[in-house]
């Protein structure tokens, strides 16, 4: 029972983040939306963290496995990407790289200087 | 025997719920990181599908039960983000500037980078929403007129990276402060990149999913103003 209603609890703000994704003309995702919704809800104490919690933490769990089918799918789009894959791979790559460095350094850095001043 | 796989519902989900358990398991036994499981579910996939030739639709008619869930999963990120709430009131600022500082980096990367391989406009503007995940990718690509096939497969690969070398690369640059590495995965490799700084620490997974929601906001932002740069 109680899982039954986190998993209620958690499908229906997925289908409040739709409803505002329909709406709303922006580019933003249902579940950006819906992310946003549960935050807030859990802040205001709307909805408890009992009532989320298990069904949340397992969901986000098995998340990695959600994108086993868009990444197979990387398979019928060969025909696409074959023209520009060199530059597809090192520009992914490349970018990602930088911006691990540069975002965490960064993040790191402003911290540890406001830890010092404490 | 191939009509049987074709016509299942439950071989696509079978199949990727399997081969992500061979790779859990091959990451445990032999500790390489590129037996990361993700990247072992996709290839071997790809490679059963290849070999007993099924075509993706059969196997997606099945496998689209996995992705269905990725809306909830993602709104449960708010989870952890609440119960990390502290963290991130008290240390705002900085993970703020990181995250607008690696959109920036992402944005100017993929410039320099457009020219080095001298893209034309559309395969330019197709790479901008690279970082971000890929419901906000996809509506940005179709903003900037881009190719969002190509979009889509170039959040996938960074995604991927970034799952597989995260933590890696933190390591690397000598990132170890677990708000710095949550900001530098989420904002460099999105919802992918999440799932990992997940299995990394709390911390890390919440300043993660805060990453992914800001990072995808400013790209949006930064786009419309770097698309006129080629």
């Amino acid at each position: 029972m109680k899982y039954v209603i986190q998993f209620e609890i958690i499908v229906a703000i997925s289908l409040m983040g739709e409803l505002l994704n329909r709406i709303i003309p922006l580019p933003v995702p249902a579940s950006i939306y819906g992310m946003a919704i549960l935050f807030t809800a859990l802040c205001t104490g709307i909805i408890k963290l009992s009532q989320v919690k298990e069904t949340g933490m397992y969901l986000i769990s098995i998340l990695p496995m959600m994108f086993i089918p868009a990444a197979v799918g990387l398979l019928e789009k060969w025909d696409v990407m074959k023209g520009f894959l060199t530059a597809l791979i090192a520009i992914s790559l490349v970018s990602t790289v930088t911006v691990i460095a540069v975002s965490g350094f960064i993040t790191q850095f402003i911290i540890k200087r406001k830890e010092k001043e404490r | 025997m191939k009509e049987i796989f074709e016509n299942s519902l439950f071989f696509g989900v079978g199949i990727s719920v399997g081969t992500y358990l061979l790779g859990i398991y091959l990451k445990k036994k032999l500790k390489i990181f590129i037996f990361n499981p993700l990247l072992v579910a996709i290839t071997v996939t790809i490679a059963t599908l290849l070999v007993l030739d099924i075509e993706y639709k059969s196997y997606e008619n099945g496998a689209k039960y996995l992705s269905y869930l990725l809306t909830p999963a993602t709104v449960a990120l708010a989870i952890p983000l609440y119960e990390q709430f502290m963290e991130l009131k008290k240390n705002f600022t900085a993970i703020m500037v990181g995250i607008a500082s690696g959109v920036v980096t992402t944005l100017l990367t993929i410039f320099v980078m457009a020219l080095l391989f001298k893209l034309t406009h559309t395969e330019y503007v197709t790479l901008l929403p690279k970082s971000i995940t890929t419901a906000i990718g996809i509506g940005l690509s179709e903003e900037l007129n881009g190719y969002v096939a190509i979009t889509v497969t170039a959040i996938i690969i960074t995604g991927l990276f970034g799952n597989i070398a995260g933590d890696y690369m933190c390591r690397m640059f000598g990132i170890k402060h677990p708000i710095a590495k949550g900001v530098a995965i989420g904002t460099a490799s999105h919802v992918m990149g999440t799932a990992r700084a997940m299995e990394i620490g709390k911390t890390e997974g919440a300043m993660s999913s805060l990453s992914v929601a800001v990072a995808g906001a400013m790209t949006v932002g930064g786009a419309i103003i770097f698309e006129n740069f080629i």
